[in-house]
């Protein structure tokens, strides 16, 4: 009887975690063994390294992953930079019964659709745009400067995606908060700004390092901002990608490039679970 | 019993709404359905419906983008799932010797009504048979704004690699049509390229770069000139201009004296496709005098219709520059139809300017 109880017992988790294993297998597992596969062959040829020999190589292919990695290194920063006071307003300065409200209000840039709201910076940051008209009307620049289509264009518009993402994962660790720290730390003579150095920011560093690695992953992978609001002065890694099945569907170098942008994306993951303990007892 | 008489109710409506799904399913309207690989002046309303009306067709469209993601679209489709496809012209023969495309029966379409020049026999036949009939055509060149630029810079592709448009122009970001410009600058022909031309094609593209605002797509280049943030657009031309020219009659192209690149369409039928003699209607629907008009002016992307006899009107005709097409045929080179290994190299030069800063 507790032999047989035991047996079903242990079945339990499978039966539990199989559709998630499953799904996991076929829509992430198969694909990817299947794109590692095809990275390692020529367009029209058999098994070659000759892909990743290009990438390591070429200057103007390699140069694309380090245009995306300081990109979105310098996305990251401004985006945690504006998101923590942001979430900080949030959580402690806004009244409970208000918060819902607000948080609705930092999210509805979420409701747009990602293609319009990055045209819509293009027409902002334009020669005759918002920006450098009102620039010109205050007298800071005596003529429209070049806002749309460059870097800073894309940073902008990756920013203004982010910085909500990171508001959320940041606000929701500050909730999670005791205010006992505050006050222990008062009772033992810190001020204000120690208590935040010293107990608060460590404390919400898990919600910094979660929004920041999901702002990592998902600006590296992006084509359309840089797409859209880079002109084209310069390429990233999903635009690089994207070029190779355009028109001449090299679907082998594409799945190269496409492996080495997923082991950054690993080495940023293992960097983030080791250093700031990601992963919960 | 209340329960069984609401199942016997709710089966008869069940049943009810099967017959009459299988009866509008056989009705006239919709006999027969194909489909179609399409580009996305394909996809409007306006174009399709008259055909479906006038045939009981119907046409279920699907949009791509570059050949290579076509080719992907039917790899990993089941054979016959496509009964028709849009393609580069120059990409007809690609199509031919992966054994996709079915022979078109030369006497069942318009050919004596299209223009010669973009009938393209070196690109859409082989072995003496026709793979692909071009539907549309244009010229890869210069658009610009003519309020903004002096017209007569604008009949040398020099005008483009000197200094005096620096930061008002935007390229279009295809590399075969602007390397293609890049060649005419050179002084070179595009059907004799070969990869020795291509530090002297460089050369040129790295020019251009260097005066460019930005490297952009169909959407983005065309917004670029049409909201001024450009005033030039290195491989525009009616495709991005006509579409605008009643809300910015200030846009135009120019076909330089050293020549513009000819762009051009067309339609093949699939080989495997179970409905060839639907696909063939259709095929004559795009290529009649009546499709034609409506293909070229489509709110996609307007073009040329290759059938000369296309019904436009004659506001239209002057916004496409209907008459002085003899002219721009004969100035017009070959889109650039590398094989294999110079397309790479080709692609390969144009990462590296896109990479230039």
């Amino acid at each position: 009887m507790t032999q047989s109880a035991n047996a079903r017992g242990g079945a339990v988790p499978w039966v539990a975690v199989g559709p998630a294993l499953l799904w996991t297998l076929a829509f992430f597992a198969a694909p990817f063994i299947a794109m590692a596969l095809v990275s390692v062959t020529v367009k029209g040829g058999g098994f070659s390294l000759a892909n990743y020999q290009q990438f390591f190589t070429d200057p103007s292919y390699y140069r694309a992953l380090f245009n995306s990695l300081e990109v979105t290194a310098i996305v990251t920063v401004i985006s945690i930079l504006l998101a923590y006071p942001f979430a900080w307003i949030l959580a402690e300065q806004i009244p409970e019964r208000w918060q819902r409200l607000a948080l609705i209000l930092a999210i509805l840039p979420f409701w747009t659709s990602y293609v319009v709201r990055s045209y819509s910076w293009l027409l902002v940051l334009a020669e005759k745009g918002v920006v450098n008209n009102t620039l010109v009307q205050l007298g800071l620049i005596a003529e429209p400067i070049q806002l749309a289509n460059t870097r800073f264009a894309t940073v902008t518009g990756f920013v203004h995606f982010f910085v909500m993402l990171l508001t959320l994962t940041i606000f929701a660790n500050l909730k999670q908060l005791s205010p006992s720290y505050r006050k222990a730390a008062a009772d033992l003579g810190a001020g204000p700004v120690r208590t935040f150095l010293h107990i608060i920011l460590p404390l919400t560093l898990p919600g910094i390092m979660v929004g920041a690695f999901l702002t990592f992953v998902l600006a590296t992978g992006d084509y359309i901002t840089p797409q859209i609001l880079g002109g084209n002065n310069e390429l990233l890694m999903p635009q690089l990608i994207m070029l190779q099945i355009g028109r001449r569907g090299d679907f082998p170098l594409a799945s190269a490039l496409s492996i080495l942008l997923m082991l950054v994306v690993t080495v940023a993951y293992l960097a983030c679970a080791r250093w700031l303990k990601i992963e919960r007892a | 019993m209340k329960t069984l008489t609401r199942f016997k109710n709710a089966f008869r409506k069940l049943a009810l709404s099967a017959t009459a799904l299988v009866a509008l399913g056989l009705s006239p309207a919709l006999a027969e359905e194909i489909n179609a690989l399409v580009w996305c002046d394909h996809s409007a309303p306006e174009f399709l419906k008259p055909f479906e009306d006038a045939s009981g067709i119907k046409v279920n469209v699907k949009e791509f983008e570059g050949t290579g993601a076509g080719m992907a679209l039917l790899d990993q489709s089941q054979p016959g799932d496509w009964d028709v496809m849009v393609i580069d012209s120059i990409d007809v023969r690609r199509g031919v010797e992966k054994g996709l495309f079915e022979p078109l029966p030369e006497d069942k379409l318009p050919f004596g009504d299209l223009y010669p020049q973009v009938v393209l026999d070196a690109f859409t036949k082989l072995d003496g048979k026709r793979y692909g009939i071009t539907e549309k055509f244009g010229y890869n060149t210069i658009g610009f704004n003519k309020d903004k630029v002096d017209g007569s810079d604008m009949q040398t592709l020099q005008s483009l690699v000197s200094d005096k448009y620096k930061g008002r122009i935007a390229i279009y970001d295809y590399y075969l049509p602007v390397m293609g410009m890049a060649a005419l600058a050179a002084g070179k022909k595009t059907a004799d390229l070969t990869e020795a031309d291509l530090p002297a094609i460089k050369d040129v593209l790295l020019k251009m770069k260097a005066n460019a605002k930005l490297v952009g797509e169909v959407t983005a280049s065309q917004t670029a000139l049409a909201t001024g943030e450009v005033d030039i657009l290195v491989g525009g031309g009616e495709w991005v201009t006509a579409g605008l020219a009643k809300e910015n009659p200030a846009l135009d192209f120019s076909i330089p004296k050293e020549g513009g690149i000819l762009w051009s369409q067309s339609l093949a039928m699939l080989a495997a496709s179970q409905k060839k003699d639907a696909a063939l209607k259709f095929i004559q629907y795009v290529l009649s005098p009546e499709g034609q008009a409506r293909l070229a002016t489509s709110s996609c992307y307007w073009g040329m219709p290759s059938n000369q006899k296309a019904t436009l009107t004659d506001e239209q005709k002057k916004v496409l520059r209907f008459d002085e097409q003899p002219g721009f045929l004969a100035r017009a080179q070959l889109y650039p139809a590398p094989d294999e290994k110079l397309d790479k190299q080709m692609q390969d030069v144009w990462t590296q300017m896109l990479q230039a800063q």
